[in-house]
């Protein structure tokens, strides 16, 4: 528990009369934030979902030589409902993006999101193609993204400590899934004659109503 | 370890693009030279006439009639012994105005592949093309590559049983290989472009298309006015008997249905009035949806299983889920650009790929590489397949339900391979190794004591301990024997190679049936079993990895006579031509054939790209497989056909 001690302050009853002798030094205080974010950090659980190559890293990562359990991460869940984070392993495709929203959206909160590799954050050598989706940060906020064509397991690890700094500075007064109102269920996009984004159609329809005029 | 001496990857073209220039070849003025006649060609003209069957461009026979096909086939299979489709797919002549369809027949005994061409005209816009006859009666391969053809060029086939888009989905506007068919994206014909020349201003794409992302639509589209269904008709074949699926289709419903996976969770729930009706309460049939995301399916493959309690009646597979346009990209870039993509379709022996690649180019270039290179890549090849023999029989017991601890010995010993593949190529999966008429680097002294302390100490130990764990482990023997049962003239009709083809006791390889490289030199064989199932699917992947290493441990012996360093026929060169002409090299990967169909027409990339990938047509044959097994036993089949998402999709 080193890390959630207050160590700067150190406990202000050391010497109170209130507090029961023997119990003087087994009291710690710290923050809500630290305890909650100490926990949080330690016991992060993947799901289990792999998209193309780098989820062949991915599992090269988890498996003997990497050894993601060190960082508290084994746990891979198969479902979306018992995980914490998404690591959005390789090309993201037109066909595919509506199950990995619809995945990320029965996530419960808080909920985080790696892109690992060129593809999932930005297309990659597939970024031309007619079927693939230019990173997944189009549809789905991301946390942490890694560069590399795939990335080696040493960079997947360094993107989970990453992550772990940016827990460690999230407080409870300020994260967006405490907050009243706040709806962050991303719309599922539809396959017509082409990728739909529903938060776009709006705009869709405009452009493509202008476009007919001038043909 | 790492060497420092010679630069792997090129930098920059030396040359100045020649994009501007007209591409020479197709529909220009110099005809191009008629296929010589072999002994087959003449007998199969002979029976049909001159009228009908001629002698086509660079290879094969152009079938003038398409009416004739399928007696034309069946005469291919009954008398001639060609007895599997091996290859189907279309090229865009588009200055000629027509469309032509490539078959290759291939014998399961060996040889050459047989060449029939046929042409239908070229529509206008986005209509379908003529119908062209289904092969699916008479050769059961046929059928994914069909829907892959009719998908990609809108090629319709009559006769076809389910005749759907299949990487794309239903729905999607235009036939993306059709030479006038622009992506989003689109920026020119052939790369380098212009644009990102010295000189040229490189903008992001997202800044230079209208939608401001990598889509299109029709003229006057409204999205917020407009039904789609991705799945349309995947169940109506399967509907008979599913409470809620028969009513759908029987009525007509207009109403919205749900798409993708949460439209098959739950048949009972879309239907939920239904359920009082007593009579259809009684059938227990139920469709299930596996995948795209389920730990299951290798990556991202949905399989739609009918289920009867918890008997598998009937299975489709949706695919596409993968489908990153790797033929699309690979007609622009220049053939050089071509080599790293390879590597991303079977991404679990990257190296393997690239050979059938650059064996392909170098056929049509008429260049040979250097005898030190030849080693390099048979050493490389090899070091491949037993690396994803490892991988597959990982995830098979992954698959069994022996969650991950068996996997994690094997991927162990993977990585001392990859860690080879790191030192001499820089990257683990992803090497780019290979080049046309060579390789890009030779190994040294260190990294071969790595190889050798690999090939004849520690991997042969580590085999026989996976056969002591394993093979005659008795919950795998009574998982796995008898399961997925399909005999060896059902396989070789469905067109499967690789390790399940020799399960099913058919001696054929790549490697002997139409040697490549300098595998005439060693001495290993091609095992076989007679099974056909899932048991003989696991042990033949472990005879192939003895017999792997063998070919290694001689590699490594004979390389020691040949010069350090010669690895580069001619020198090294970015701007490669390849003469026009046409050219189908297929190599033996671990997952079977892996064939690269190319047209050249003379210019800097290729005309037509396209990879016949094993993994995609094994997986036809999963529903006879499958049919009749526990929906348990579909995951442990599906995982013994060994496939890998990278390639099925592409």
């Amino acid at each position: 528990m080193s890390d959630a001690v207050n160590r700067a302050n150190p406990p202000a009853f050391e010497n109170d009369p209130r507090v029961p002798e023997e119990l003087r030094n087994n009291v710690f205080i710290t923050t809500l934030d630290k305890l909650y974010n100490w926990g949080r950090k330690r016991s992060m659980w993947p799901m289990l979902f792999g998209l193309a190559c780098c989820a062949i890293e991915m599992i090269a990562t988890a498996a003997s030589r990497h050894d993601l359990a060190r960082f508290g991460w084994e746990l891979m869940r198969a479902s979306p409902r018992q995980a914490d984070l998404m690591i959005v392993s390789g090309t993201v495709t037109k066909k595919m993006v509506p199950q990995i929203v619809r995945l990320y959206n029965q996530m419960p909160e808080p909920r985080y999101v790696i892109a690992m590799g060129a593809c999932a954050t930005a297309g990659g050598p597939f970024k031309e193609g007619y079927n693939v989706v230019s990173g997944i940060d189009k549809f789905i906020p991301v946390d942490v993204y890694i560069t590399g064509c795939p990335p080696r397991p040493e960079a997947l690890l360094h993107s989970f400590i990453k992550l772990q700094e940016k827990i460690e500075k999230q407080s409870l007064r300020t994260v967006p899934w405490y907050r009243p109102g706040e709806d962050d269920v991303v719309p599922v996009p539809v396959l017509g004659p082409d990728l739909i984004d529903m938060r776009r159609a709006e705009e869709i329809r405009q452009k493509a109503a202008v476009a007919q005029e001038q043909a | 370890m790492a060497e420092e001496t010679k630069p792997a990857a090129p930098a920059a073209p030396a040359a100045k693009p020649a994009a501007a220039k007209p591409a020479a070849g197709h529909g220009a003025t110099k005809a191009p030279p008629l296929a010589p006649m072999t002994p087959e060609m003449t007998e199969l003209q002979q029976r049909f006439g001159e009228s009908v069957l001629a002698p086509a461009p660079y290879v094969g026979l152009l079938l003038s009639d398409k009416s004739k096909l399928v007696e034309v086939a069946t005469y291919l299979r009954d008398e001639m012994g060609y007895d599997s489709v091996t290859n189907l797919t279309a090229v865009d002549y588009i200055k000629d105005g027509y469309f032509e369809v490539v078959y290759h027949f291939q014998r399961s005994r060996g040889g050459e592949p047989f060449t029939l061409k046929l042409r239908v005209p070229r529509p206008q816009g986005n209509d379908l093309s003529e119908p062209v006859p289904s092969l699916t009666s008479v050769y059961a391969g046929a059928e994914f590559q069909e829907r892959e053809v009719y998908d990609m060029f809108g090629i319709p086939f009559s006769n076809h049983p389910d005749l759907r888009r299949i990487l794309l989905w239903e729905g999607f506007y235009g036939w993306p290989l059709r030479k006038d068919w622009k992506e989003a994206y689109y920026e020119g014909d052939t790369k380098p472009f212009e644009s990102r020349w010295p000189g040229g201003h490189h903008q992001l794409a997202e800044e230079r298309v209208p939608w401001a992302d990598n889509v299109n639509y029709p003229l006057g589209f409204d999205p917020l006015n407009f039904h789609a269904d991705p799945d349309a008709g995947l169940y109506d074949t399967m509907a008979e008997g599913v409470p809620g699926l028969a009513k759908r289709n029987g009525n007509g419903s207009t109403a919205p249905q749900p798409t993708g996976v949460g439209a098959a969770v739950s048949v009972f729930d879309r239907d939920r009035n239904n359920l009082a009706d007593v009579d259809e309460l009684q059938t227990d049939q139920i469709i299930v949806n596996m995948g795209p995301q389920h730990p299951s399916t290798h990556g991202v493959l949905r399989m739609v299983v009918k289920l009867d309690g918890e008997t598998v009646t009937d299975l489709k597979l949706v695919l596409g889920y993968l489908h990153r346009n790797h033929e699309k990209i690979g007609e622009r870039n220049t053939w050089l650009h071509n080599i790293p993509y390879t590597d991303r379709l079977d991404y679990i022996c990257g190296l393997a790929n690239e050979w059938g690649y650059v064996l392909t180019v170098e056929k049509m270039m008429g260049i040979k590489p250097p005898e030190r290179a030849e080693y390099l890549r048979v050493l490389m090849a090899e070091l491949t397949r037993i690396e994803s023999h490892f991988w597959a029989i990982g995830f098979l017991l992954n698959d069994l339900g022996a969650f991950y601890t068996p996997a994690l010995y094997f991927i162990t010993e993977r990585d001392l391979i990859l860690d080879l593949f790191e030192s001499v190529t820089g990257s683990r999966l992803m090497c780019n190794y290979f080049r046309f008429g060579g390789v890009s680097r030779d190994l040294t002294e260190a990294q071969l004591a790595h190889a050798k302390e690999l090939a004849f100490e520690r991997i042969p130990r580590k085999i026989d301990e996976l056969e002591e764990l394993l093979s005659e482990n008795e919950i795998v023997k009574a998982r796995t024997v008898g399961v997925g049962y399909l005999p060896a003239e059902r396989s070789i009709n469905y067109s499967l190679t690789g390790p399940c083809l020799r399960a099913a006791g058919v001696p054929y390889d790549i490697r002997r049936v139409e040697p490549y490289g300098i595998y005439d030199r060693f001495d290993f064989e091609i095992p076989v079993l007679y099974g056909a199932d899932v048991y003989d699917r696991y042990r033949i992947r472990v005879m192939e990895m003895r017999q792997s290493l063998k070919i290694v441990q001689q590699c490594l012996q004979q390389m020691e006579q040949t010069k350090w360093g010669d690895i580069q026929t001619g020198k090294k060169n970015y701007n490669h031509r390849v003469p026009a002409g046409q050219a189908y090299g297929r190599v033996e990967t671990p997952k079977g054939e892996l064939g690269f169909y190319l047209v050249s027409d003379g210019g800097q990339n290729a005309y037509r790209y396209h990879v016949r990938s094993s993994s995609f047509i094994n997986l036809t044959s999963l529903k006879e497989m499958t049919v009749g097994h526990k929906v348990a036993d579909a995951v442990v089949i599906l995982g013994s056909l060994d496939i890998v998402l990278g390639e099925v999709d592409r």
